[in-house]
């Protein structure tokens, strides 16, 4: 589809550091429809060759509670939250203030607002934007039945360029199901939101050069996909904010290409139920945040003893404790290293991004099997409930996958020591391959033993199998030269990146290194990475520097090294890395 | 049809239990009705916890899967889901089936898959040296743990899984090997979630149990189907009564699959 692109103002080609990328926020209170604008701007922008990313900021409540959708559409890909938002429109200003931080402006910044529902919140005033009237609600009173979202939507895409034709096609596809008298009222409502009186943006978005494929998909999504591509067809769990909507996801797709999911009673249930389905031979996964995980340590380590493969995805929220159940952090890395009892090794796995969710989740099932130990998939709220516009992400890594035992394998031991600690499994059903999988301690036949040899030899093997492995170049992530790197992982990969290329436009030369693979760790490797770097900036949202204590705990850091740790919910922005990284190189 | 020996389903582990003990009974009941079933063994897996009893899997020669205190009945329903081509059984004592893994028994009655426990039930926990149970009277003043009794009401497995909604409960005592092994066949036939409640005495910390031998008596009506009727009749049921004691006509659960797609037809709807 064309854009019209008859600006008043030349368009801005984004420069590939997004620093070009549009940021803009709609606001209300639940129920105001909010995020419904949110995601039929994303997908408008999606159609008119954009590529953009939106997120949400919400409370716990199910309905009335505030909410805003926060998006940021460029011509090239873009995911990284926005240093300040370009617009905020608030179709009304109800409990704005509790998320106010999650939404930064400045004096470049442009507000609409229904003059009708309050006066502007202070520290919107504060922020010194500029603040204009848009009387959604007023508008909208001359549509029957139209509503203000719709009224914001077609201000949105007026100051985008985007054309309301567009606009109208995608509400017709996310709402026709509400009858024509709706869309009716959805089309005039737009076209208000579209003529009314409104300034020009210092610049538009013109879309992408090039036509590339591009995928719509949300973190939890990609998720889903990534292990039902690994071959998980069997998965049980209990629902929790915000992992669900990667249970909702793959239930239909799993019952159409021939697996299952079981709704567990709780979450011990739900590990112990997947453990028995991968001891079945089918490989099975589990999806839960951080009260489910620790709810399944002891599982974890019984997959561990038993060598059954396995994947848990935790999709953190703040914590502990219920914590903050809607909203990110990266503080269940501590649970997820060192939650178990005993010796236990085990795969710790963490995507990068809302694509790297598809591909790491893919590799997590891939090793898990190949080891018959258990990975844990770190994700997060910030990428598993954001949507984006993206390109498809790369395959994952290949991996040799379940060794099994051949029917009448003669004196078939299932926990026989072997050079590389793996031994063959033998799925329920081939003859000659029947043996008790144990959590307690076993000899190489899988009898109880409490004897210090048997001891010693299983849990050696246990820890070479993970240890020998080759895991490959995809454990992390490195971009970039120079003697400064970026040490992170997860979702802050995303800001570490556009930070590190505004940098380098500023001339200053930055590695970013972004770890996929935290367990078993891989101090060869990162050494080769750091090779000439003598400093190192660790990026990481938790209070207690749990990444930077990781680092230190398995790897040789540089002699200087600062730490950016900022707990959720505030996302750690390109801008706030990119002041550091200047100080650093100002103090040289 | 009977073409494997008794024998033949038992491992050449020697059992750690105590002389005396009633679980070698269930071994020897649960060899003998996996003959009569006729199954290979390795179309045969149990799945069990923690404690005295759930060291039953080692002694047999199916596959068998020795898990965590409490969640056998959870694991066993994974590895019933995943492969719905074996025979599923689950075994363990009374704390671990109805302390720790309470939930999951509750639930498993509830869900109804096709599968059969073993609850082999002596009042108290034996691997720990002798503490009050769920199943334990509540004047039971034998523990260090509680040495005034657990002072609480004990669970009545039947009256729980009744009203739980289990499709069979069977009672049977070890004491009578041939009708237990009769039973636990009868719960691997007969359709859904089958628990067979096994009076297992435990001759080191309760030596009083030698006297079930006495006590246990054969239930002679046949049995109820419809678990309101069965809860009125054995209101008042004193626990050791053996036999088929309900058996339900419930449809058995197991989720529909099917393979008319890919995964990537999947992938495919994400590309705009």
């Amino acid at each position: 589809m064309d854009i019209d692109l008859s600006l008043p103002q030349p368009a801005v080609e984004a420069a590939p550091d997004g620093a070009a990328a549009f940021a803009l926020a709609i606001t209300g209170s639940g129920g105001a429809g909010a995020m419904r604008a949110g995601e039929i701007l994303l997908e408008a922008a999606s159609r008119a060759g954009l590529y953009g990313v939106m997120t949400r900021a919400m409370g716990p409540q199910i309905r009335g509670g505030e909410a805003a959708a926060l998006l940021r559409l460029s011509p090239a890909p873009v995911s990284a939250p926005a240093d300040r938002f370009d617009l905020l429109i608030a179709i009304d200003w109800d409990n704005f203030t509790r998320f106010t931080e999650e939404v930064p402006l400045g004096p470049t910044s442009l507000v609409l607002a229904d003059p009708d529902q309050g006066p502007v919140p202070q520290p919107v005033a504060d922020a010194g934007a500029r603040v204009l009237p848009l009387p959604c609600k007023a508008l909208v009173r001359k549509v029957a039945g139209g509503r203000a979202n719709m009224v914001a939507l077609g201000a949105a895409a007026r100051l985008l360029g985007l054309p309301l034709a567009l606009l109208e096609d995608v509400v017709a596809a996310q709402l026709g199901r509400k009858g024509d008298e709706a869309m009716a009222a959805n089309r005039a409502a737009l076209a208000l939101g579209a003529a009314a009186e409104l300034p020009e943006l210092p610049h538009r978005l013109s879309p992408a050069a090039d036509r590339a494929v591009r995928w719509t998909m949300s973190g939890n999504q990609a998720t889903g996909l990534g292990v039902l591509a690994g071959g998980v067809r069997f998965v049980a769990a209990y629902p929790i904010t915000p992992a669900t909507e990667v249970l909702e996801w793959l239930a239909p797709a799993l019952a159409e290409t021939g697996g299952v999911l079981v709704q567990a009673e709780d979450e011990l249930a739900a590990i112990n139920m997947a453990i028995g389905g991968a001891f079945g031979g089918v490989p099975a996964m589990t999806a839960t945040s951080g009260p489910g995980l620790a709810l399944m340590t002891e599982a974890l380590g019984l997959a561990v003893a038993s060598e059954t493969p396995l994947v848990v995805v935790d999709v953190m929220r703040g914590g502990p404790s219920t914590g903050i159940p809607t909203k990110s952090e990266q503080s269940d890395l501590d649970i997820a290293l060192h939650g178990m009892h005993g010796d236990a090794p085990h795969l710790v796995l963490a995507p990068n991004g809302i694509g790297d969710c598809r591909r790491t989740a893919e590799w997590a099932v891939g090793l898990a099997e190949t080891l018959q130990t258990p990975a844990l998939v770190l994700s997060d709220q910030a990428m598993g409930q954001a949507r984006a516009v993206l390109p498809p992400p790369p395959p994952a890594t290949r991996t040799p996958g379940r060794r099994v035992a051949e029917p009448g394998t003669p004196g078939y031991l299932r926990y026989v020591v072997t050079d590389d600690g793996i031994s063959p499994m033998a799925r329920p059903g081939t003859p000659g391959g029947a043996h008790v999988a144990d959590g307690l301690e076993h000899t190489p036949r899988g009898a109880p033993s409490a004897a210090a040899r048997d001891h010693a030899a299983q849990l050696a093997k246990r820890a070479r199998k993970l240890e020998g492995f080759d895991v490959g170049p995809d454990w992390a992530d490195a971009e970039g030269e120079g003697n400064i790197a970026i040490l992170t992982w997860g979702s802050p990969t995303a800001a570490a990146r556009e930070a590190a290329a505004r940098a380098r436009a500023l001339g200053i030369a930055v590695r970013v290194i972004s770890l996929r693979l935290l367990l078993p760790a891989q101090p060869d490797r990162l050494a080769a990475l750091l090779a000439g770097v003598d400093r190192a900036l660790v990026v990481e949202q938790s209070h207690g520097r749990q990444f930077h204590r990781y680092l230190r705990a398995f790897y040789d850091l540089p002699a200087e090294v600062e730490v950016f740790a900022r707990p959720g919910p505030l996302p750690i922005r390109p801008g706030e890395i990119l002041d550091r990284l200047s100080h650093w190189e100002d103090a040289r | 049809m009977n073409a494997i020996a008794p024998q033949e389903y038992k491992s050449d582990l020697k059992p750690i239990w105590c002389p005396g003990c009633g679980d070698y009974s269930v071994l020897t009941a649960l060899a003998k009705a996996l003959a009569e079933l006729g199954r290979p063994r390795e179309e045969i897996a149990l799945v069990s916890g923690i404690g005295c009893s759930s060291r039953l899997p080692a002694y047999t020669s199916v596959y068998g899967f020795h898990g965590v205190h409490g969640r056998a009945l959870a694991l066993a329903t994974g590895l019933k889901i995943a492969r719905p081509d074996l025979t599923v059984l689950a075994a363990g004592g009374d704390g671990d089936g109805l302390s720790i893994g309470g939930n999951h028994f509750l639930h498993a009655c509830r869900r109804n898959v096709d599968m059969t426990y073993l609850l082999m039930d002596n009042q108290v926990y034996g691997m720990t040296k002798g503490q009050a149970s769920p199943t334990t009277a509540p004047d039971w003043c034998e523990s260090k743990l509680t040495p005034l009794g657990p002072g609480v009401s004990p669970v009545m497995p039947l009256h729980l899984a009744l009203a739980s909604g289990v499709n069979f409960f069977a009672r049977g005592f070890s004491g009578n090997p041939n009708e237990l092994a009769r039973l636990i066949l009868e719960g691997i036939r007969h359709p859904g979630f089958s628990v067979i409640h096994v009076l297992s005495p435990c001759v080191t910390f309760r030596p009083e149990q030698r006297a079930w031998k006495q006590a246990v008596h054969a239930e002679t009506v046949p049995p109820e189907t419809e678990p309101a009727a069965a809860l009125a009749r054995f209101a008042a049921d004193d626990g050791f009564a053996t036999g088929v004691l309900f058996a339900g006509t419930r449809k058995a659960f197991m989720p529909e699959r099917a393979t008319r797609r890919e995964w990537r037809d999947y992938e495919a709807r994400f590309a705009a």
